[in-house]
């Protein structure tokens, strides 16, 4: 079954052609990674696929339903779980107000005008369990902003992964990761369950080639290569992207 | 803000405050008494726009228009329709016409944000300014509606004629909306408020739909600067277009960030002093914007973050 199906996108930003009619697929449980020099259209065709913003032309299908209209919440309620290549927290709420309003999303909570948020104990120590599997939960109680970058890229993936949505778009998860955590980090995706379809964007090509079974290399709005990391690897036309030679 | 909120400290604090505003009556004279009156009604008003602007990121320079309507309401039934007051009916129809203009300017503005959404609430109160103006055989134009009777409470004995009696029926408002609306920013709906105002995509990349909450938190506040509305009606015992003006909304505006953006108790304490200092400036002086203006400034430079959360660090040290 295909987990995500992209039809002729395109997206113009004011006469720059960010995205240049696009097309491909992802099979469900599949790890694709997403590569190419900066301005190459990757983070866009995540926002158009999260449906920040709308594309200019073509069609997005999540598990054969026409996504393109939705809004970007409703994406999320059919599965689309999204981290943010610019770290996109809330900066002024605690770590685990942070963690506590990604288990809420979806939760009957959220419209309980009155009932402090405190009180609902199942998903209090699912936050707190979360956060201890991290090695953030001495954190807990800290602003967000007082976060040290590494400790904010963790927090990004963390929110993004404990919602459990089945098409997870990865936007550079592990800049700003040490190399330890880098490593943790591209093991516990590896042992993933297939039930999670992974689209991952990444300028460590070390972390891409280890957790990509399928990489797709995007150059100026338009998909130059495709298929298995050794074939892209050895394809001439990205060799000579990735190390600047002349033609 | 994971505050330490249901701490001791806090619990005293709140206990004195609250204390201290019930025995007021006892060592005032009764003109300040009145003036509290008044103070507590525009508290309800600043904490009711900071559920907007501190809590979910909402500026609003049109918060007059909630106040305004339901003052409205309040002031035509009771002139035109009652010929005298009618309690019950006129609470819940200023509720509901604060309710119903919040349900209706919700759709219109919150597709706009920042600066826009503040220019566009700007004019929509402005709007509805010009219709209490204009609209001379319905609203009294500039006169107003004069003659507005108070609830008659003499079946519990109270008078509200009597400045401490009308002190008390505020007081009662007060403290129940300051109640209910502390319970809906420390509820999970609250967090989600907070949630929108640090960063709205992030939100709807969780899978909120901001538009609905955001939708909801607009009516609500709007609802809670209904009944300053009301009280205000009451208290003035007459309703002007001034009511719905931008002069209005804007010291609410000031209350909120004099006090603290995103306290709740912050907001209450610049009601406070805007009124107080805004009673004796006008003793001398009508100029009392310029002085309103110089507050604003000062504050912007020097207590951006307002007052309580200096006071508050202040204890702490």
């Amino acid at each position: 079954m295909k987990a995500l199906v992209v039809e002729n996108l395109s997206k113009n930003f004011d006469g720059l052609q960010a995205l240049d009619n696009i097309s491909f697929s992802v099979e469900k449980g599949e790890r694709l990674a997403i590569i190419g020099p900066n301005g190459a259209g990757k983070t866009t065709l995540f926002q158009l696929i999260n449906g920040i913003i709308p594309p200019s032309s073509g069609k997005i299908f999540l598990f054969g339903k026409d996504i393109t209209k939705l809004s970007t919440y409703q994406r999320a309620s059919l599965g689309i779980g999204r981290t943010f290549q610019i770290t996109n927290l809330f900066s002024n709420l605690t770590v685990f107000d942070n963690v506590l309003l990604a288990l809420e999303a979806f939760n009957f909570t959220r419209f309980n005008i009155f009932y402090p948020a405190y009180s609902y104990k199942k998903l209090v120590s699912k936050a707190e369990e979360i956060l201890n599997e991290w090695n953030l939960l001495e954190k807990k109680d800290d602003l967000v902003k007082n976060l040290s970058y590494g400790e904010q890229r963790k927090l990004e993936i963390i929110l993004t992964l404990s919602q459990n949505r089945s098409l997870l778009l990865l936007d550079e998860p592990t800049c700003g990761l040490s190399f330890d955590e880098s490593k943790n980090f591209v093991s516990m995706i590896r042992s993933f369950s297939r039930e999670y379809t992974i689209l991952l964007i990444d300028h460590d090509l070390d972390v891409t080639f280890e957790i990509a079974e399928k990489v797709m290399v995007l150059h100026f709005g338009r998909i130059i290569a495709y298929g298995n990391p050794e074939e892209v690897r050895n394809n001439p036309k990205v060799q000579q992207i990735y190390t600047g030679e002349e033609r | 803000m994971r505050e330490p909120k249901y701490n001791l400290k806090f619990i005293i604090g709140i206990a004195i405050l609250l204390s201290l505003l019930v025995l007021l009556p006892l060592f005032l004279p009764s003109y300040y008494i009145g003036l509290f009156s008044l103070m507590l009604i525009f508290a309800i008003f600043s904490m009711s726009l900071d559920i907007l602007q501190g809590y979910t990121g909402l500026p609003s320079l049109g918060h007059a228009a909630f106040l305004g309507i339901a003052a409205y309401i309040v002031g035509l039934l009771n002139v035109k329709v009652f010929k005298g007051c009618n309690f019950g009916i006129e609470l819940v129809a200023g509720i509901l016409s604060a309710a119903i203009v919040a349900c209706i300017l919700g759709l219109i503005v919150l597709r706009s944000k920042d600066v826009y959404l503040l220019m566009i609430l700007l004019a929509s109160s402005m709007m509805l300014w010009g219709i209490a103006f204009k609209w001379r055989s319905l609203t009294g134009g500039d006169d107003g509606l004069p003659g507005i009777a108070r609830p008659d409470l003499s079946f519990i004995h109270w008078n509200l004629g009597n400045t401490i009696h009308f002190y008390y029926f505020v007081l009662l408002f007060f403290i129940v909306s300051g109640i209910l609306m502390y319970l809906i920013v420390n509820s999970s709906f609250g967090h989600i408020l907070m949630g929108i105002r640090e960063s709205e995509i992030r939100m709807q990349s969780l899978g909120y739909n901001t538009w609905l909450q955001k939708y909801i938190a607009f009516i609500i506040s709007g609802i809670f600067a209904g009944i300053s509305g009301i009280l205000l009606a009451y208290y003035n015992g007459f309703v002007s277009p001034s009511e719905f003006h931008l002069v209005t909304s804007a010291e609410g505006l000031i209350m909120v960030i004099l006090g603290g953006v995103g306290t709740l108790i912050g907001p209450a304490i610049g009601a406070v002093i805007i009124i107080l200092i805004k009673n004796f400036i006008s003793a001398y002086t009508e100029h009392w914007m310029i002085i309103l203006g110089l507050i604003y400034i000062f504050t912007v430079i020097f207590a951006p973050e307002g007052i309580y959360r200096i006071f508050k660090k202040l204890l702490e040290r």
